[in-house]
């Protein structure tokens, strides 16, 4: 969280609504413990990271998706399984829940 | 202007004094997204709500001791913060203050231990009892650089090391280093090494048992310190003191020097300056 907090204060200075997600569980094998955190801005702009690069594009989507929601919490599951054979995953053949928020707390 | 908790969560980040986010990620619809901001102090300071007074009450608790071990997990409670229950997940985030790593000896390998244990996320001292030595010119990478006896400084900051926390004795100097070493193995460090040839440890632990070291605490000291990598270079050696304390912490065998019996550096014919 530490190495995102002056691009996420930089976005909301100049009044960007930014969304934070992070890691908030890793099954298996996994790139990024628990905590690793990435921020959006609601221009696209993008700090940190979840994963080894595997699931950041879905991660912006999301970000963008809550920004335009109601604000509302999601967690999303990224991860290998058979209903989502053809979903963004992990190379690793793990499995990461990362929460999405808007930082307005 | 009212700071939020972000700011205030931010700020202790920032300034690296510990506190912990909790916050309801699986539960009851109008529970998502309620967070509890746990600031260790003292004084102890607790921001927020995760919807129900019993339930900030257990979670504070549990906060509290995750945030001490330094580790992020999620925790499952009934409503109310019923054990056993899985009504409401919490995921717990710890921004636990940095571990320390107290070097003794002010010397060359001092400086490059101290570049990559700040690679790692080290708060590192330097401590040297010689004026000359121990100067912030020579360890412009370090967060603290004492001149002080070993056994004086830790008389002053060992009570604050615990699990996380490392003390690397580089002196192999018998005047600084058994006195170090004895303070060291008074306190909680999880990890404490000492540097030096086979025959300066077999003749330090002969003076450390002289001194009344028991051999439990002598099973402590990682010495020659370091994992087997053939360094040769400071750089090369901070590596395997690093790599030693990274396998120490997680349980895991890969060969240390104190557990061998070969030469401690490389052939010269393998090495890369040759």
């Amino acid at each position: 969280m530490k190495e995102i907090l002056d691009d996420i204060e930089r976005w909301q200075a100049q009044g960007k609504r930014v969304a934070l997600a992070r890691v908030v569980a890793v099954e298996g094998s996994g790139p990024r413990l628990p905590g690793a955190a990435m921020a959006v801005s609601e221009s696209g702009e993008v700090a940190g990271s979840v994963s080894g690069g595997c699931v950041e594009g879905a991660v912006v989507s999301e970000a963008l998706a809550v920004l335009e929601g109601t604000g509302t919490p999601k967690l999303c599951t990224f991860g290998y399984s058979d209903d989502e054979a053809f979903a963004v995953g992990l190379t690793c053949g793990g499995v990461i829940s990362v929460l999405v928020e808007p930082v307005e707390w | 202007m009212v700071t939020s908790m972000f700011e205030v969560l931010a700020g202790d980040i920032r300034s690296e004094r510990p506190v912990a986010l909790a916050e309801v990620i699986e539960g009851p619809p109008e529970m998502l997204g309620s967070k509890l901001v746990v600031r260790p102090g003292p004084p102890e300071e607790v921001l927020g709500s995760l919807g129900n007074p019993d339930l900030d009450r257990v979670a504070r608790r549990d906060v509290l001791g995750e945030l001490a071990a330094g580790i992020s997990v999620t925790r499952h409670y009934g409503l109310h913060g019923e054990a056993r229950e899985r009504a409401v997940s919490v995921f717990i985030e710890s921004f636990a203050a940095p571990p320390k790593m107290v070097i003794f000896g002010a010397v060359d390998f001092t400086a490059a231990l101290v570049k990559v244990a700040k690679v790692l996320g080290y708060r590192v001292t330097v401590c040297d009892a010689r004026p000359v030595f121990a100067t912030r010119a020579r360890f412009p990478q370090a967060d603290d650089v004492v001149v002080s006896w070993p056994d004086r400084y830790l008389g002053e900051v060992g009570p604050t090391l615990g699990p996380r926390d490392v003390v690397c004795v580089l002196t192999h100097d018998p005047k600084f280093d058994v006195p170090a070493i004895v303070a060291a193995l008074a306190t909680s460090a999880g990890y404490l090494g000492a540097m030096g040839s086979r025959r300066t440890t077999d003749e330090r632990n002969e003076r450390l048992r002289a001194a009344g070291v028991e051999e439990a605490d002598l099973a402590r000291i990682m010495a020659p310190i370091g994992l087997d990598l053939g360094a040769r270079t400071p750089e090369e050696t901070a590596v395997a003191i690093c790599g030693e304390i990274i396998a120490l912490r997680a349980g895991r065998h890969p060969q240390s020097l104190r557990d061998q019996a070969g030469p401690i550096h490389a052939d010269r014919a393998l090495s890369t300056d040759r």
